[in-house]
């Protein structure tokens, strides 16, 4: 059997590997999040202004729930969009 | 005692005499019944994301005060309701994150962080609020003490 060593690939198996996403409201100990605040709000938004998917964030559910919360409460007082293009 | 923030807009066509007095109006509605105004941001003329009775931009408020209960509100946002000059408006019951949150942010203890600090402290990471991302154009906060870059320090 080949060792680790002997074997040669052509391009670097490590590629491909995905960097760990945590939640960094979990990570910097923030509590709260603002909804006056619409510049801190863009980065869980697309560019259509839709809210993104934890998945995509890295957010921990409770987290996500209040940056939803806080996007919902930024759209009603015109803060945000509900719906745009090209909005980054 | 809880804590509230009432957040609203008022439209910019008026002279800025009633746009003072309009929203002095309603600080004053909230000393009536009794509630202890913590702080009242004016936000300035800002651009709406949309358009609202087919007005492109309006004058935010922000006052925060705590109150016994929320019997007052009713009364209260009945008065935003029927006011022809607020464009919408918003109460929120803060926790005391909330609180703590804007006492920080006046205090200017909230910024962006700045960027690879030389002595990392030993157990929590500064905590930054809005982290690596650009400086956006947007209108900046007027009367409130802004965070020049100043990194948020934990006091615990």
């Amino acid at each position: 059997m080949a060792s680790r060593d002997d074997i040669k690939f052509l391009s670097n198996p490590k590629i491909g590997g995905r960097k760990k996403k945590y939640c960094r409201f979990k990570r910097y100990d923030i509590k709260y999040i603002d909804y006056k605040d619409p510049d801190f709000l863009l980065t869980f938004v697309n560019e259509q202004g839709k809210i993104l998917p934890r998945r995509i964030t890295g957010n921990s559910l409770k987290y996500q729930r209040k940056v939803g919360q806080a996007i919902k409460r930024a759209r009603h007082l015109a803060m945000l969009p509900y719906l745009t293009d090209l909005l980054k | 005692m809880r804590n509230y923030e009432t957040t609203f807009i008022v439209d910019p066509v008026l002279s800025t005499e009633d746009i003072k007095a309009t929203a002095q109006a309603y600080v004053e509605k909230l000393q009536k019944e009794g509630c202890e105004i913590v702080f009242v941001d004016e936000m300035g003329l800002r651009t709406l994301a949309y358009d609202i009775n087919r007005r492109s931009n309006g004058i935010y408020y922000s006052i925060e005060y705590t109150a016994p209960n929320g019997a007052f509100l009713k009364n209260y946002e009945l008065g935003f309701r029927r006011d022809d000059n607020i464009l919408r408006f918003l109460t929120v019951a803060l926790d005391k994150y909330g609180v703590q949150y804007n006492a920080d942010k006046r205090a200017g203890k909230i910024g962006k962080a700045k960027r690879k600090k030389q002595e990392k402290p030993a157990k929590t990471e500064p905590a930054a609020h809005g982290i690596s991302r650009k400086k956006a154009d947007s209108p900046s906060l007027t009367g409130v003490p802004s965070g020049d870059a100043e990194s948020f320090k934990e006091e615990e």
